[in-house]
């Protein structure tokens, strides 16, 4: 407490993440369950708190210092400990910035009226999102994991429906099944180094001789699974498409940032703790990932050209991105890191604000059929059919937006790779197919129209802002491209150097009060 | 002692597996099931196993038990509760809406029918 008044102060507020969520969504569930004017208003400003405490944790990690809480003032390994770095402070600020677009976007729509407890739900959710960005506990990855997983199924069935639910129960087996395998994997990992804490872990895999390696190796390819799981990675996707399409579109937007989750855990593992310079990884991770990433790349943009409607489009335009990413953490040197970062940020602001987009078109459909069908012209075609084509852009990865920066970067970084040509080409041509994909997608949608006329539809302000705001973010990442892969490539290298990470939590500097 | 455990828990894993490649929702659930006991009992024995041992240091004792892999089943078996509870509640919702409980789905959305799904 002393500490706290006194001390730098700004450590304590690493927690506030965690603590605000649940206590906002309690309150909500509790008091404001039937008032749904009240609800909205908690929601808008917690939000824009937790934007602004995620803002002022980027700010203070910028300088570089990984700060390590120790909940309940327990010492690592023996406790757990929540780890500031720029790498964590970036992914909850870019939470923080996408959850408060989407629930003024609900707002606005009216989605979070179509059915109960959308609010609290979203804070339960973005909690799990912020405990898994900070935690420095593998066990407690896994909790914050079930955290967000379960807040997600109730905001996926929202609103309900046939289809949906039946989606639901899809995408719950399948992420149960990940859960299971998440576990067994932290079964073996504590029953061969006997810690959970992922520096502690750190110190023990990298001091592990190479001959008796066998149960760690199976321990960290489990793990890499059940991320790829999360991060949808063929052939590990099935569960991503008809849950991404039937989800509510606000609801799929927010999704934009879980499958960045299980990227974050790969990147955050598997060069923390299984590295390809570990002994004992020697050659294991590395291949494997580099293939599954650019099948997932060519999967991801045959989807968006094969699709038959725009939420699957969406879906799969959501895979291909996830491919790109992979492919740049597969490489696995600092500057591949800082390139996949930029893309990470890039493609999950374009990946939202295109769900937006196809729930726009929705809204402005009879019965929210978004099937590539001519159909009757909607209203505001024209400004649609505008956000469209600046989200399409971004998430092919066409210039002028940062997808386009985002690619061309994780290109450069693969030059000294082995598989530089055959990643060159997968990513090039796959764009190509996808850019084919959304323009047919597009000039269906926007341009071919049956002869029935046209139904106007009051149309509320908020959405358009919100989803321009998202597209707006992307703007400004890439005029500020310098600035942004500046503060990148210190995030990578700060990534890289596990020791600094290990010190900070199993050594930090005791102050004397 | 070793032998018995770990054969109850691959037993339990395939039965799950099996369970949960299962065309309906119902043999699906208890798959699920059947692996969330399997997982809790390869957990418990992450700390090695052992027989009437204290799980706490008492100064008196020489050896004891891991305690943490028990609090960790504890944790999974409270998560795993609730999660089944979720998923029984979303299939039955599901089958209440769509008359069908095939846990697959068809493009255009019409269920299929019942006669070819029995499995």
């Amino acid at each position: 407490m002393i500490g706290f008044l006194t001390g730098p102060g700004l450590d304590h507020w690493i927690i506030a993440p965690l603590v605000i969520t649940p206590l906002m969504g309690a309150i909500m569930i509790l008091a404001m369950r039937n008032h749904l004017e009240l609800a909205r208003i908690f929601s808008v400003a917690t939000v824009s708190v937790l934007l602004l405490v995620a803002l002022s944790l980027l700010w203070s990690s910028a300088g570089g210092a990984i700060v390590s809480y120790e909940l309940g003032n327990w010492p690592a390994p023996f406790g757990i400990v929540l780890v500031l770095d720029r790498l964590s402070a970036l992914m909850v600020a870019l939470t923080a910035f996408l959850a408060l677009a989407v629930v003024l976007y609900a707002i606005g729509s009216g989605w979070d009226a179509r059915g109960r407890h959308f609010h609290a739900l979203l804070q339960f959710q973005l909690m799990g999102i912020f405990g898994a960005f900070l935690t420095g506990d593998v066990f407690n990855l896994f909790v914050f994991f079930e955290v967000l997983l379960i807040a997600s199924y109730g905001l996926m069935i929202h609103a309900g429906g046939t289809r949906r639910l039946q989606a639901g129960v899809q995408y719950v087996v399948y992420n149960l099944l990940g859960s299971t395998l998440f576990l067994f994997a932290l079964g073996t990992i504590y029953a061969v180094t006997g810690t959970l804490n992922m520096a502690d872990l750190a110190e023990r895999v990298a001091a592990m001789p190479p001959e008796s390696s066998a149960l760690i190796r199976v321990a960290a390819v489990l793990i890499l699974g059940v991320f790829a799981v999360k991060a949808a990675l063929v052939p590990l996707h099935f569960w991503l498409p008809a849950a991404y399409a039937e989800a509510p579109g606000v609801v799929a937007a927010l999704f934009a940032i879980m499958t960045k989750v299980g990227a974050y855990a790969i990147l955050r593992v598997h060069t923390l703790i299984f590295g390809p310079d570990v002994p004992v990884m020697a050659g294991l991770i590395t291949p494997a990932l580099n293939w599954l990433a650019l099948l997932t790349l060519v999967v991801g943009n045959l989807g968006i050209l094969g699709a038959r409607s725009l939420g699957r489009l969406a879906a799969f335009a959501a895979i291909a991105s996830m491919g790109t990413i992979l492919t740049g953490i597969g490489l696995f040197t600092p500057q591949a890191t800082a390139a996949t970062l930029y893309y990470m940020v890039h493609s999950t602001l374009a990946g939202a604000a295109l769900f937006l987009v196809v729930d726009l078109v929705r809204a402005r459909r009879v019965a929210e059929d978004d099937r590539l069908i001519a159909q009757a012209p909607m209203a505001q075609n024209g400004l649609i059919a505008a956000l469209y084509f600046a989200s399409a852009i971004a998430m092919a990865g066409m210039p002028p937006l940062s997808g386009f920066l985002g690619k061309l970067l994780i290109m450069d970084s693969a030059r000294a790779d082995a598989l530089v040509w055959v990643i060159w080409a997968v990513i090039l041509i796959t764009s190509l197919i996808g850019v084919v994909g959304f323009a047919r997608a597009g000039s269906l949608t926007f341009w071919k129209r049956t002869e029935v006329p046209v139904v106007e539809t009051p149309a509320p302000g908020l959405p358009i802002l919100a989803t321009g705001g998202l597209l707006a973010a992307i703007v400004v990442m890439t005029i500020f491209a310098g600035p942004v892969t500046g503060f990148l490539s210190a995030t990578a290298a700060q990534l890289h150097d596990t020791d600094a990470y290990i010190g900070a939590v199993l050594r930090p500097e005791r102050d004397a009060s | 002692m070793e032998y018995l455990f770990s054969s109850a828990v691959g037993l339990l894993t395939a039965a799950g597996v099996y369970l949960v490649l299962r065309r309906r929702t119902f043999p699906v659930i208890l798959g699920l099931s059947l692996l969330t006991y399997a997982v809790n009992l390869f957990l418990f024995a992450s700390g090695r196993l052992a027989l009437n041992l204290p799980p706490v240091w008492i100064s008196a004792e020489t050896a004891y038990t891991d305690p943490l892999p028990q609090a960790l089943v504890l944790t999974a078996i409270v998560i795993s509760f609730g999660m089944t509870a979720v998923i029984v509640m979303m299939a039955l919702g599901s089958f209440l809406s769509s008359k069908t409980d095939r846990i697959d789905m068809d493009e255009t959305g019409t269920p299929p029918s019942d006669d070819e799904g029995r499995a």
